[in-house]
């Protein structure tokens, strides 16, 4: 059997329309001399040349949303380190959990040296004297592609101390997690980093970019936001803007998954391509896997509300997905056909949360379980009729007004999560459950009786 | 189990070394503890709370939060399925339901006849590749029955015997050399690094001038 080869660029992946995923079919992309070849480390040596201030106008005028999740600005998130409060540290994010997504351990694992340039120019902009690379636990490839190229990037002083000649210093921790969802939020990744259980903070007061790493300014950026920056600081921001649909500038990596012919992660202009696009086309994923019509499709991860067919049209813009009500998220795709079992897959999505709540929100902790029994009564047709009221109310007890984003009854945004694709499959395939509820026969025998 | 050996404790030191406060290394060096003995003794945990500086409880607390610590002896081989929603659509129940029938073992349990410990995880992102698995944390997939049955053949001959037995997690550790090491950033250096402060001084004399 073969481990994953990685699929041939397809027509539509033309190089000179990628930005991140430019070296993945690279047999040497991701050593020190295939990313040299390719123009690697030219950035960093840019950067140096002018102000870190210059740095972050640059990256603030690229519009680089983040693209761990939330989609704030990265430019405007390292702005908010307060002046004058040091040592400020800077942490990468590579804890990717969310189910659907796949495409931090590509970089990962493809061109670690790009984001290892990434991180030079981010710890250069806001003044970092330390950086932490947090990679998910699960992933040995990517820990063994990124110590490599850690250990290259060293001997070559293109990371540690006097980098490229200059006095910039920045030493590089690789620091593996060890399995856990939560430790993705950025505030439980800090918690985790310090030596504890990766429980999230109260914000405010602890926005990282304030109060993070013990306690002093954090900046936690995700890996691809970070890989972007290399290109940013090489071409400027009007050129990585040109790629996109400002605000949604550059390009998106999503991973399209589920019941679509060709699965695979595709990076696209952002804000461009519609979801139809991105499933149908045959540059893309292909279209459905048989012959049944598509049903429903998650549009950025387990945790966002669901989308239907009369969604597909729909850019893969921020703003755009934002107003229909659900979320780009981590850029997992998730394709249903008309042949899913709709609890069953509910009760899939909400088994994960209720397995990955950290357990300090009671709402959370308590709504996450509850919501995962009643709807494995639901499916082993032991439920009741008052079985849904009750998964709706306990949705909106953790999630009230069942809004998109969430009003907050927890510290982090995971119990709202679990309610996504709950509500959006109550709504919309609430026969579907009703099916699995028993008629009592009591309850028919005495209605037979009174006609 | 045993503590850390002369060999691991020095890897330990030199991976505390990084971090400005000990315990932030407390998840890499529990992770060395598994590389050694498989799994996450009581013995390796108290060594491990002298390491760090803080007390076996509270290295239980963070041990037992994370999912890969295992605190009993698995198989040298942990065959984890992906229950992910992904691998869920393209039908990983069957593959687990399969697993369990084909090494006769119920999830988390470890076979009889062969060093081989089953679960089902959570998504290990390789979604484009479902339904999909991993041996020790390397990828297999996508896998369909008959490609379940080859990847357990394999592990009951002994067959992936290349890959490294559970618990080391990467065969290949950030080394850096110390001529070349910045060091750790203190939280009690309350000052902007050295090369900050003299680009701050050139860009005021800049307009300055």
């Amino acid at each position: 059997m073969a481990r994953f080869e990685r699929r041939k660029p397809t027509p539509a992946e033309g190089l000179e329309d990628l930005i991140v995923t430019s070296r993945r079919h690279s047999p040497d992309g991701h050593t020190l001399e295939g990313y040299l070849r390719s123009g690697g480390y030219e950035a960093i040596r840019l950067a140096l040349g002018r102000s870190p201030a210059d740095v972050i106008a640059e990256v603030k005028a690229a519009s680089l949303l983040g693209r761990g999740g939330a989609g704030f600005p990265a430019g405007v998130k390292w702005g908010f380190c307060p002046p004058g409060v040091w040592p400020r540290y800077l942490v990468v994010n590579g804890d990717e959990s969310e189910p659907g997504t796949y495409k931090d351990r590509l970089l990962m694992e493809t061109d670690p040296h790009q984001l290892l340039e990434g991180c030079l120019i981010a710890a250069y902009a806001v003044g970092a004297s330390q950086c932490f690379l947090y990679v998910r636990g699960e992933m040995a490839l990517a820990q063994e592609r990124l110590a490599t190229a850690l250990n290259e990037a060293y001997a070559a002083g293109f990371v540690g101390r006097d980098i490229c000649g200059s006095d910039f210093c920045l030493d590089i921790v690789l620091h593996p997690g060890a399995g856990a969802y939560i430790v993705g939020e950025e505030t439980a990744l800090i918690e985790s980093l310090e030596g504890k259980r990766g429980m999230p903070r109260l914000k405010p007061p602890y926005f990282p970019a304030a109060i993070g790493l013990y306690g002093l300014p954090t900046i936690v950026n995700n890996v691809e936001t970070l890989s972007n920056l290399p290109f940013i600081v090489t071409h400027g921001a009007e050129a990585f803007a040109a790629r996109g649909a400002p605000p949604s500038a550059g390009t998106r990596v999503f991973a399209v998954s589920g019941h679509v012919r060709n699965p695979g992660v595709f990076e696209v202009p952002f804000g461009v391509t519609t979801f139809r696009e991105i499933i149908y086309d045959d540059r893309y994923a292909g279209g459905m896997m048989g012959e049944a019509p598509l049903k429903a499709f998650i549009p950025g991860g387990a945790s966002a509300p669901w989308f239907f067919p009369e969604h597909l049209d729909l850019p893969l813009d921020k703003a755009k997905v934002d107003a229909a009500g659900s979320m780009l998220g981590s850029g997992a795709i998730v394709v249903m056909d008309e042949t899913t079992d709709i609890p069953r897959a509910c009760h899939n999505l909400v088994r994960f949360f209720a397995r990955e709540s950290c357990g300090k929100c009671t709402p959370c902790r308590e709504g996450t379980t509850w919501l995962e029994q009643v709807l494995e009564r639901i499916l082993a047709g032991r439920g009741s009729r008052s079985d849904l009221d009750m998964l709706a109310d306990i949705c909106e007890n953790i999630s009230p007004g069942l809004r998109w984003p969430p009003r907050m009854t927890t510290i982090c945004p995971l119990g709202p999560s679990a309610v996504s694709p709950i509500s959006s499959a109550l709504e919309r395939f609430r026969s579907e459950f009703e099916a699995r509820i028993p008629v009592r026969k009591t309850l028919a025998v005495k209605a037979a009786a009174l006609r | 189990m045993a503590r850390l050996s002369e060999a691991n404790v020095r890897l330990a030191l030199e991976i505390i070394g990084r971090y400005p406060r000990p315990r932030s290394a407390l998840i890499p060096v529990l992770h060395i503890a598994q590389a050694q003995d498989g799994y996450v003794s009581s013995d390796a945990m108290r060594h491990v709370a002298e390491l760090v500086g803080t007390t076996p409880s509270e290295v239980l607390s963070t041990c037992s939060f994370y999912e890969m610590f295992k605190r009993s002896r698995p198989g040298a081989y942990q065959l984890n399925i992906c229950r992910g929603i992904s691998c869920f659509l393209r039908g990983a129940d069957d593959l687990i339901e399969r697993a369990t029938e084909r090494l006769g073992i119920p999830l988390g349990g470890t076979a009889p006849h062969c060093p081989v410990s089953l679960e089902a995880v959570e998504c290990v992102a390789a979604c484009t590749e479902a339904p999909c698995a991993q041996v020790n944390y390397r990828y297999f997939g996508p896998l369909g029955a008959s490609e379940l049955d080859e990847l357990i053949d394999g592990l009951e001959a002994g067959r992936l015997a290349e890959l490294p037995p559970h618990g080391v997690l990467s065969t290949v550790l950030q080394s850096p050399s110390p001529d070349r090491l910045a060091g750790p950033s203190m939280p009690e250096d309350s000052g902007p690094p050295a090369w900050w402060e003299r680009r701050q001084e050139r860009e005021t004399g800049k307009e300055a001038g």
